[in-house]
């Protein structure tokens, strides 16, 4: 397979997949006449909101929409190979051997009853059926080492489950060049990560890219680690191309309004927030937890999630969290508004102790605290209307009548930005945005003094996070609300935050006013984590 | 396959579905199978229903002998061709006895679809209430539940309901200690799977939500655990109902069910087996109700259960492909959260 | 693990423990007076209390229950007016009816139990998941939805009446083989297997079809997760991603499944028994409950309670084996 360097390595002409939704009639557009090309080596990020279509196309590089119903037309060539047109054998030679593929979640794409370098060796041998046992285990070896797994030899033949998950993405990248592939198509590869990691997976890609010289087409929804990894920007919406050309010029000057619109969402580390928060005079301390301790199991196997954390939220303020997975930012979040009983430690609140409180005894202030949840989908009782569930806490006090209730909550919908005739509607007829949206007019509706919100914008999509967040903001300085927003991801903490507090393994390893620890990190693991966020300008990416 | 898929596809697809019974009885209209299953159970229920009456237009009834339709010289086997298939018993007639087929047919599906649907009653109850109490009682409560549990998935269900029928008192009405030995004896399975629900359930954000609302445990377990628990329950129980029917017959079969002279199918198809080759008719009668009846009551179950949760990939129907798409998805988005332990 | 297992084991006595608790209940206190009915019907009063001495019925129920649980650990002695009965351990007692050890008779009846189980386990493991993986991999066809209505009606058919189908066909009309009487395998193997035959496909043709549907949705799960695509998008076949990657994930439950079956049967292939007149423990049962034996009674149900207990442990141990991504805790 000889080709001259000028041809492009990729072709897409035209291309469009429609899905045959199940209920008989209608068929789903995921792309429509996309068109494309990548010349040899060059990188390529697909970036778009959910529901764009990017990952469908990537699928169609590879001819993985053969034989699941959907119908694919228009032209796809990867290294001249027609992918349309190849007969099933031409095709699997494709997969693996000229183009291969690195799948977002490096835990459930790894077979978990056989060792890696196993695996790893049986795509060698796919491609390489001459090759022996011996040579194709060396390979896997090889690329393990090469990926930075340390003492390959020996991790090669751990399965999947006995490796972080760093090291499983590695070692799926590690599959990925076995065959020594023109073309790398990554699916959000660092998606699933922590930002550490994220960071040393995205530097991985880019060297192998200078070494082996090799295409890559990055699919995912982050513009900073598009940003950071390629040259070259393709923005998708509803199956469409949007705009298309050079990354700098993209993010420095985009054309298409909604492309600006993308780029304005996009919370920004470094930039100060807009707005500071006024001190309406009444400071006082409102939520404290002294040496507070959570811990799960018994015996040996004893996990302590929160280890000897001590905060004070004053009323009115905004306190966030940051931390990496496992961190106990969420059950610190979740014990502060008593979900979960500590294990050791105090928790007062205006005063009285808390923490060790039967559900009984919380009941008068219960609907003081009150929380917002991560998942859209399973904070709301999906068999409920979403007045219903607004409602609840409304009814449990029993001081409104059904009338006064029903307008109380119309009112809250109307505040969040929904219908206030979306009463009697249920979860499942609204987006993610607007769900989040409802789980907020039911944190306010007992008119909470502290609302803690877990992760209340990470599975939405930018401009959706960048109108809920703003909606918090609002809500905040206008009811004087104290909030404790806990996110694994610094930019929007950031644009919320008055004080700052950042976690790791279950402790509280910096703490301060959110501007001076984002400018000035005084601990290493702030810095580390600092560093590690994506940013959208190019330029500073490779600073 | 994609993240994508779930949002263009269908913007519900990521809530649970079957929010209304109408949406569920759509769904269910769907399929021809569930529907016909319906539809023979229906008429039986009828029949059973208006046994008596039927008997009457007939007029015959269940337990006059006629020893003139029988050759007692070879035995008993009935006279005419087909068991004695005619005008007058329309389904023939018992060989050794002359008893009216048909009627003892009708009779037959009363005691079955009695024990059926009442043990089944009984099961959902019991699993009910066990399975909640242990997933939101205190760990005390959860652990002697769970153990209580254990012993009844233990305990050989047919083994000890027929070891019951040698110790209660022989006066005791069969149909009734039928139900409760059932009912009793097998509740093991649905209270796992309501608790094991119901712990899953309140792992969710929004039962969280409920009780930072301040509600207590009954009313989180009645306002937001019940309506969810609906759909598994009921599909189980359609699995437990024709279980049920056939332990009903088993037993009848073995000589330890209903007593004589009620009609049972079970009962029938054990004085059958000394008959097969004489009249086979006396076989295949009670053979083909007893089947039908399981068999109906077993598609329509597979039915109720797509209908009330087309997540579950179906038996007999398509769907598979989507099914995939959604886990995939809920994965994507649950995962593109970093969340915390 | 030896942890686990140890727990394991401690649970296992626990809910066993509490079955027997139960079990002592049901049938020695409930019913009145069991003195009668070892008796018999003949029995003056006198002889009566003669019994009820014997049985230490007059003791208080828990030192009934202590004797009855130290019969099963250590033995008992009974005295017969002439000499002593040793009863060994395990001991459930004599037989109302002959005066036989009941652990005796179970210990007989077993290997006809034993035979059936195996047999049928033989037979649902072939046609059960067969019939599942072909219709897993023939996914959409016309094999596919015949399969699936014949997995339905097996599903559907109690084994009295299958297997009278089959004596009927194979012993009545056809002639091609014997009606079964049962073959001790030690005497004839031949005629053991010959015998066995129908008992087998029976029982057998009724797990095959809980087989068959387990095993479909179980391949039709492991086919649809993401390492199967991972493989897919690498160039493997079709064949070599099922025989490769998802058999493995596919089996796991069939084959925890198949354990706890195989225990429970020794309760369950009561039916089965009775209809071919195999000399198994669930007839034994079934007579016993006629003559309202009570020792046999209990003793089978211990044992069989027993069986199934042991087996579900088995089932985990073994699915944990299959899957290694299963934690034992």
């Amino acid at each position: 397979m000889t080709t001259v360097t000028d041809t492009p390595l990729v072709v897409v002409d035209d291309l469009s997949v429609r899905f045959p939704t199940g209920t008989g009639d209608g068929v789903v557009r995921a792309v429509s006449g996309l068109s494309f090309t990548l010349a040899p080596g060059g990188a390529l990020a697909v970036v778009g909101e959910s529901g764009s279509g990017k990952s469908t196309a990537a699928y169609a590089l590879l001819g993985l929409h053969r034989g699941t119903g959907a119908e694919v037309t228009g032209t796809v060539r990867v290294a001249g190979q027609d992918v349309q047109a190849a007969d099933d054998a031409a095709l699997r030679k494709l997969r693996g051997g000229t183009a291969a593929m690195v799948f977002q979640d490096p835990l459930s794409s790894l077979d978990p009853y056989q060792a890696i370098g196993d695996q790893i060796a049986e795509v060698h041998r796919l491609h390489h059926p001459g090759a022996g046992r011996r040579a194709s285990r060396a390979r896997a070896v090889e690329v393990l080492d090469r990926v930075g797994i340390p003492d390959a030899a020996r991790r090669a033949r751990s399965r999947p489950h006995e490796f972080s998950g760093g090291m499983r993405q590695r070692a799926l990248i590690a599959m990925a060049l076995a065959c020594d592939p023109r073309l790398l198509v990554a699916d959000e590869p660092t998606t699933a990560l922590d930002v550490t990691v994220q960071a040393q997976i995205l530097g991985l890609l880019r060297e192998l890219r200078e070494e082996t010289g090799m295409g890559l087409i990055l699919v995912t929804h982050d513009l900073g680690v598009a940003a950071s990894s390629v040259d070259e920007l393709l923005v998708m919406k509803d199956g469409r191309a949007v705009e298309h050309g050079p990354a700098r010029e993209i993010l420095a000057r985009p054309r298409e309004d909604y492309t600006r619109e993308l780029l304005a969402a996009v919370p920004r580390v470094n930039v100060r927030r807009e707005t500071v928060r006024t001190p309406k005079g009444d400071d006082s301390v409102l939520l404290e937890a002294t040496g507070l301790r959570r811990e799960f199991g018994r015996g040996r196997k004893t996990v302590t999630a929160v280890d000897d954390v001590s905060l004070t939220i004053r009323a009115g303020e905004t306190v966030g969290i940051v931390g990496e997975s496992g961190s106990g930012k969420t059950t610190l979040g979740r014990m502060l508004v008593r979900l979960l009983e500590p294990t050791g430690g105090e928790l007062r609140y205006e005063g009285r102790e808390i923490g060790g409180l039967k559900d009984r005894e919380l009941r008068s202030f219960r609907s003081e605290l009150q929380m917002v949840f991560q998942d859209p989908v399973s904070s709301l009782n999906p068999r409920r209307s979403i007045g219903e569930s607004i409602a609840d806490p409304l009814r449990a006090a029993g001081r409104l009548d059904d009338a006064a209730i029903v307008a109380r909550v119309r009112e809250l919908l109307e505040r969040v930005g929904l219908d206030p005739d979306a009463y009697h509607r249920y979860p499942h007829e609204f987006s993610g945005g607007q769900r989040q949206r409802v789980g907020i007019a039911r944190a306010l509706a007992p008119e909470p003094k502290l609302i803690v919100c877990d992760e209340p914008v990470s599975a939405l999509d930018v401009t959706t996070q960048a109108q809920v967040v703003r909606l918090l903001g609002e809500l905040q300085r206008e009811l004087g609300l104290a909030v404790v927003f806990i996110a694994h991801d610094l930019a929007v903490v950031r644009q919320v935050s008055d004080r700052l507090v950042v976690m790791r393994g279950g402790r509280i390893v910096e703490e301060g006013p959110a501007d001076t620890v984002y400018e000035r990190p005084r601990h290493a693991y702030t810095q580390g984590l600092l560093a590690a966020v994506p940013r959208l300008e190019p330029a500073e990416a490779t600073a | 396959m994609t993240t994508e898929l779930i949002t263009t596809q269908e913007p519900e697809a990521g809530a649970a579905p079957a929010s209304g019974a109408r949406q569920v009885w759509r769904r269910l209209r769907a399929r021809k199978s569930a529907l016909a299953a319906a539809a023979v159970l229906g008429l039986l229920v009828l029949l059973a229903l208006g046994a008596p009456l039927l008997a009457a237009l007939e007029g015959q009834d269940a337990n006059s002998y006629h020893d003139t339709l029988v050759d007692s010289a070879r035995g008993g086997v009935p006279l005419g061709s087909f068991g004695g298939i005619g005008a007058e018993h329309w389904l023939g007639v018992e060989p050794g006895t002359g008893r009216d087929l048909f009627v003892r047919l009708l009779f037959g599906a009363r005691v079955s679809l009695l024990v059926g649907v009442g043990a089944t009653l009984v099961q959902v109850l019991l699993g009910l209430a066990v399975g909640l109490a242990a997933a939101l009682g205190g760990r005390a409560v959860e652990s002697a539940l769970g153990h209580l549990t254990d012993v009844m998935v233990a305990m050989p269900l047919l083994v000890f309901a027929i070891a019951l029928m040698a110790v209660v008192p022989a006066d005791f009405p069969r149909p009734v200690l039928l139900v409760v030995a059932i009912g009793l004896l097998n509740w093991g399975g649905m209270a796992r799977l309501v608790r094991a629900q119901a712990l899953g359930l309140t792992k969710l954000d929004f039962v969280s939500a409920a009780r930072l609302t301040g509600a207590s445990r009954r009313r989180v377990a009645r306002r937001e655990l019940l309506p969810s628990l609906a759909a598994p329950v009921i599909t189980y129980a359609a699995v437990l109902l024709p279980a049920n029917i056939v332990i009903e017959a088993s037993m009848s079969f073995l000589g330890v069910g209903v007593k004589p002279p009620t009609p049972s199918w079970g009962q029938m198809l054990s004085t059958a087996t000394t008959w097969f080759r004489a009249d086979p008719m006396y076989v295949l009668l009670p053979a083909l109700m007893l089947f039908v009846t399981t068999l109906a009551f077993t598609v329509l179950g597979d039915g109720l259960r797509t209908a009330l949760d087309p997540r579950q990939a179906s038996r007999l129907g398509v769907g598979r492909k989507r099914r995939t798409t959604r886990t995939s998805g809920a994965r994507t988005r649950t995962s593109g959260a970093g969340g915390t332990a | 693990m030896t942890g686990y297992f140890l727990r394991r084991a401690l649970g296992a006595l626990a809910v066993v423990l509490v079955l027997s608790a139960v079990v002592y209940a049901t049938f020695y206190i409930a019913p009145g007076d069991p003195a009668r009915l070892a008796c018999g019907p003949r029995c003056n009063p006198e002889q009566i209390r003669q019994v009820r001495e014997q049985l230490s019925l007059n003791d208080p129920v828990y030192v009934q229950y202590w004797h009855f649980l130290q019969g099963i650990v250590s033995g008992h002695d009974y005295s017969t007016g002439t000499g002593v009965l040793h009863c060994q351990a395990p001991c459930f007692g004599l037989s109302y009816q002959n005066d036989q050890q009941v652990t005796d008779l179970i210990v007989q009846r077993l290997p006809a139990t034993a035979s059936l189980a195996t047999g049928a386990m033989v037979v649902w493991l072939l046609l059960g998941t067969g019939t599942g993986l072909l219709s897993a991999l023939r996914r959409g066809g016309l094999t596919e939805r015949v399969l699936t209505w014949l997995t339905l009606a097996g599903t559907a058919t109690p084994v009295f009446i299958s297997g009278l189908g089959l004596l009927m066909l194979f012993c009545a009309y056809l002639e091609w083989l014997p009606f079964p009487t049962y073959v001790p395998l030690g005497d004839d193997p031949e005629q053991w297997a010959w015998n066995m035959l129908l008992p087998w496909l029976a029982l057998g043709l009724l797990e095959s079809a809980k087989y068959a549907r387990l095993t479909r949705s179980s391949m039709l799960e492991t086919l649809a997760e993401d390492h199967i695509r991972t493989f897919r998008a690498y160039g493997a076949t079709e064949r070599s991603l099922i025989a490769r990657h998802a058999l493995r994930g596919a089996v796991a439950p069939v084959v925890a499944l198949t354990a706890a079956d195989f225990g429970s049967m020794f309760g369950n292939a009561m039916l089965t028994e009775m209809m071919f007149g195999l000399p198994g423990i669930g007839q034994l049962l079934v007579n016993a409950t006629r003559t309202i034996d009570l020792p046999v009674v209990v003793a089978v149900v211990m044992v069989t309670g027993t069986a199934v207990v042991i087996a579900n442990i088995v089932a985990d141990l073994l699915y944990a084996a299959a899957d290694r991504r299963v934690v034992l805790r």
